[in-house]
């Protein structure tokens, strides 16, 4: 079997099995898998609006999942994308509702803004890293807190326009399009997708086409070879982080640009950036593997909402469904090796 | 005659490459099996079969007569098949004994009762004369000793069928001496051995047959005590092969590499290069002799800038290399084989092709602003291959895949292609075979022809006695002589190594 079917097949078996097992569960809880799992489907894609929907779901998952994604492929475990996507999206909402500028600058300023905040965010980590060797995934863990409440605090002191909210962002950094939103019958779609894939782009062609990839890969599999190639692996590793922080700080402007226009006081983490773990794992650390993986999520996620009205099941049964998916996942070393022996007969 | 292992008409295929085409072993009771062939033969490949990580696509294995599948190393131990591998298995942070009952706990009352196996341990050690202390960290221990706990762990585990596969690549000579003894003392107690070793030498001292393999196919078995080291290694490689590198001599010129009072300390921050100075010109090869741990390995590592130097200077054609980065050094022109191939050499998960370029993808023409030319790297690699005689199923292969001669290879015909001033070589042909190991001996030579210089760091006086023009004698961290090859033999150069000052050494030959 091939080393690519190979890694295919492997995260597809794993939603296969998790979706078996949340079969079994629901049995044995005495719900109707079937029902349950049509209205999984027509929640996510039976109308276009469900459609519109799930791909507005799905634009921040990607852009988090690519943030995992990259750090891991350099070696390192970027746990403060949650963080970073907070800093982000209050940095978008910042200069959405403080400036009033064309949209051709003002729109880019607060992506750009967002990007920034990330990547400083994330480059913190990545410098305690490469100068005194302090573990990424502690700092980035505390980086996450120290975003919350200072992201809350600021909109508490500084942007509070009541009830706890930013005021909405101008329409010049709006990402909203009443096009989008008329195709969809009225969905909350806006053009941030267009943003994720091309950050999907921009991931595959950074690390597979150029010689600062070829660093990055090559510190992220031997930093030993690295060092003796003359590759610096302390700048890589700062910089494998930064670039990290931007894509996650990229989909907290989608939420502010984008899906809500604002930012209100977090009661806790949003859990896209942990999501991000997840889909950055079953989508391999590949830019492609990303994009379909945030798809799957979206769609659960979107879906799920469904599930209670039209089937009686409680949607907290389809987190259970992913999380045993990222389970399955996570534990696709014994899938792999099923397939090898699978692979093995297949020969003969 | 009774066999304890027959591998009969073994094939082995990686996708359509056939590493073992229809292969017989036949080992007997207590005997010691030599199994040679050159780099990239199969050797590794049908061991591993035997030992249960790969599945033969044809073929029989019998074990005492009986018909046997072994699908896992684990039945491979219980049928009483042990292996010490090429590149180590274990842990650095467990002790001796801890690492030895991995996976085969002796419990108490479910909790691990670390005095009974560590007693068990010492018996066995004991017993095949090992002399390794079972509470000592792997992290503390030297390579040889690691070696032999690897030993113990089959011991440990009841093997009867021992197979090494070069041991001997990663000893200094008197632990190889050490490593006979114990294969033997391991015969006497009723293992059967299968050795493979590059060094026909070793075949002749300890073993009793040699099956030799030439590109995955079996050539046959032969008894040592009726053959020598030509004919084995003519049935090796297929042709003559020439021991001894022909060589004109040297035309020195100026001064390449001038290191002047230099002192570097190793990681428990001791100095191990302590006042060393050294010069080495263009057009000649200077080989450093030494035994292992006087420094050479940090010597080189302050050269090339993987290690920061503490006082002195290195000179490369009168610039100043000390605190420069690896880029800026390698950019000077200093080319670098480095002693661990998996460690610094290579990054096994890339490609072969994109290893050939690992310092030079950032220039014209293997990238352009940035981006790197994927045509170019590729078309570079193949040559490169070619020219080296690198075995590999192709450039897109990774580097994981290739054999570890065939990786050592590549790392030389990456370095030598690049043409430094300064090309130094630390152990370049250890994992070699002779075919393989006369290619590169000449290659080095050739450099030195074209006016470079050559700085060469070996434990086999051999190689060292036979490649260079000059002789510098390394001990704790200075070199205390430096003497001509063709003035000098191997046992002042030992002395030499081992402390004693010239005069005596000099003495000494003459007794
Ligand atoms: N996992 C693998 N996938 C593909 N090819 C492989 C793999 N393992 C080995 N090979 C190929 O099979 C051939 C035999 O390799 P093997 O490691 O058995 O050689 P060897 O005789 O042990 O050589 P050496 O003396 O250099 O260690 C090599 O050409 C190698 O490239
Ligand atoms: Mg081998």
């Amino acid at each position: 079997m091939s080393k690519r079917l190979r890694n295919i097949l492997t995260p597809l078996i794993a939603v296969v099995l998790g979706i078996i097992v949340g079969t079994i569960i629901m049995l044995v809880s005495g719900y109707d898998p079937v029902a349950a799992y049509t209205a999984l489907w027509n929640g996510a894609f039976g109308d276009v609006y469900y459609t519109g929907e799930v791909i507005r779901q799905v634009t921040p998952y990607i852009l988090a999942g690519l943030a995992v994604a990259f750090a891991f492929r350099v070696g390192l475990f970027n746990i403060g994308v949650e963080g970073q996507f907070i800093v982000g999206w209050l940095a978008a909402v910042w200069v959405g509702v403080s400036f009033d500028l064309p949209k051709i600058i003002h729109l880019p300023l607060a992506i750009i803004a967002a990007m920034v905040a990330g990547g400083i965010w994330a480059f913190i980590p990545g410098l305690l890293k490469a100068r005194f060797r302090v573990h990424e995934v502690i700092v980035t863990i505390m980086m996450n807190y120290i975003a919350l409440h200072s992201v809350n605090y600021i909109i508490n002191n500084k942007l509070n326009q009541g009830s706890s909210k930013t005021g909405m962002i101008h329409d010049s950094a709006s990402l909203r399009s009443p096009w989008l939103q008329e195709i969809t019958t009225h969905s909350t779609l806006h053009w941030g997708i267009i943003i994720a894939i091309i950050g999907c782009v921009f991931m595959w062609f950074l690390l597979e086409k150029t010689t600062r990839g070829f660093e990055l890969r090559a510190v992220g599999f031997n930093q030993d070879a690295a060092h003796y190639a003359g590759m610096s692996v302390n700048k890589n590793i700062i910089l494998s982080m930064v670039i990290s922080g931007c894509f996650a700080g990229v989909a907290g402007a989608m939420e502010g640009l984008g899906t809500f226009g604002y930012m209100a006081v977090q009661g806790g983490f949003t859990g896209v950036g942990f999501n991000g773990i997840a889909v950055a794992l079953l989508g391999g650390n590949t830019a492609i593997g990303v994009f379909f993986a945030a798809l799957l999520f979206g769609a659960l996620k979107i879906g799920a909402l469904s599930m209670p009205l039209e089937a009686g099941v409680p949607k907290e049964l389809v987190d259970i469904i992913i999380a045993l998916i990222v389970f399955f996942v996570a534990s696709s070393y014994i899938i792999r090796i099923v397939l090898d022996r699978f692979g093995k007969k297949e020969v003969k | 005659m009774e066999y304890v292992i027959e591998m009969l008409n073994i094939r082995k295929e990686f996708g359509n490459f056939v590493a073992n085409d229809n292969i017989t072993l036949q080992l007997k009771k207590g005997e010691i099996h030599a199994l040679l062939g050159e780099n990239g033969a199969g050797k590794t490949t049908l061991m591993n079969v035997l030992f249960g990580l790969y599945q033969p696509e044809q073929g029989e294995i019998r074990v005492k007569g009986k018909p046997v599948k072994i699908s896992n190393p684990n039945i491979a131990n219980d049928l009483g098949i042990g292996m010490v591998h090429q590149h180590f298995m274990l842990v650095d942070k467990f002790t001796v004994t801890e690492n030895i009952i991995l996976g085969k706990e002796i419990t108490t009352g479910g909790r691990i009762n670390l005095k009974k196996a560590e007693k068990e341990v010492r018996d066995i050690s004991e017993r095949y004369g090992l002399a390794v202390d079972p509470q000592a960290k792997i992290s503390e221990i030297s390579v040889g000793m690691q070696q032999r706990v690897e030993i113990l762990k089959t011991l440990y585990r009841g093997a009867e069928i021992l197979i090494f596969d070069e041991p001997t690549a990663v000893l200094t000579p008197q632990e190889i001496k050490e490593l006979i003894q114990i294969m033997k003392t391991l015969i006497k107690e009723g293992k059967s051995i299968i050795l493979i070793t590059h060094k026909l030498r070793e075949i002749m001292e300890v073993a009793d047959r040699c099956t030799v393999i030439r590109k995955g196919k079996g050539i046959g078995t032969v008894n040592v005590s009726e053959t020598n080291p030509n004919e084995l290694a003519n049935l090796m490689v297929g042709r003559e092969v020439v021991f001894k590198t022909e060589k004109k001599e040297g035309i020195p010129k100026e001064d390449v590499l001038d290191v002047k009072d230099l002192v570097v300390k190793d990681a428990r921050g001791i100095a191990v290069v302590n006042g060393l100075n050294l010069t080495v010109r263009a057009g000649e090869i200077v080989g450093i002799a030494g035994v292992d741990g006087n420094g050479q390995s940090e010597f080189i590592e302050a050269i090339t800038g993987l290690r920061k130097a503490e006082s002195g200077s290195i000179k490369l054609n009168d610039n100043e290399l000390m605190g420069l980065t690896p880029r800026k050094i390698t950019e000077t022109g200093v080319g670098h084989i480095p002693q661990d191939r998996h460690k610094h050499g290579l990054v096994l998960n890339y490609p072969i092709a994109e290893n050939m370029v690992l310092q030079t993808y950032y220039k014209k023409p293997f990238s352009k602003n940035g981006i790197l030319n994927f045509k170019e790297i590729y078309s570079k690699a193949k040559k490169l291959i070619a020219e080296f005689d690198v075995r590999t199923p192709s450039e897109y292969a990774l580097a994981r895949a290739l054999s570890g001669g065939n990786q050592q290879k590549a790392i030389i015909g990456r370095e030598v292609d690049r043409n430094p001033d300064l090309l130094i070589a630390a152990q370049p042909t250890r994992g070699l075979d002779v075919g393989a190991i006369e290619f590169i001996h000449k290659r080095l030579i050739e450099q030195r022809d074209n006016g470079k210089a050559v700085l060469l760091v070996s434990f086999e006086l051999d190689e060292i006695m036979n490649v260079s023009d000059r002789i510098a004698v390394i001990y704790e961290g200075r070199i205390v002589a430096v003497v001509n090859p063709k003035e000098t033999t191997e046992q002042e150069l030992g002395l030499l190594m081992a402390g004693s000052n010239r005069k005596e050494a000099g003495e000494g030959t003459h007794v």
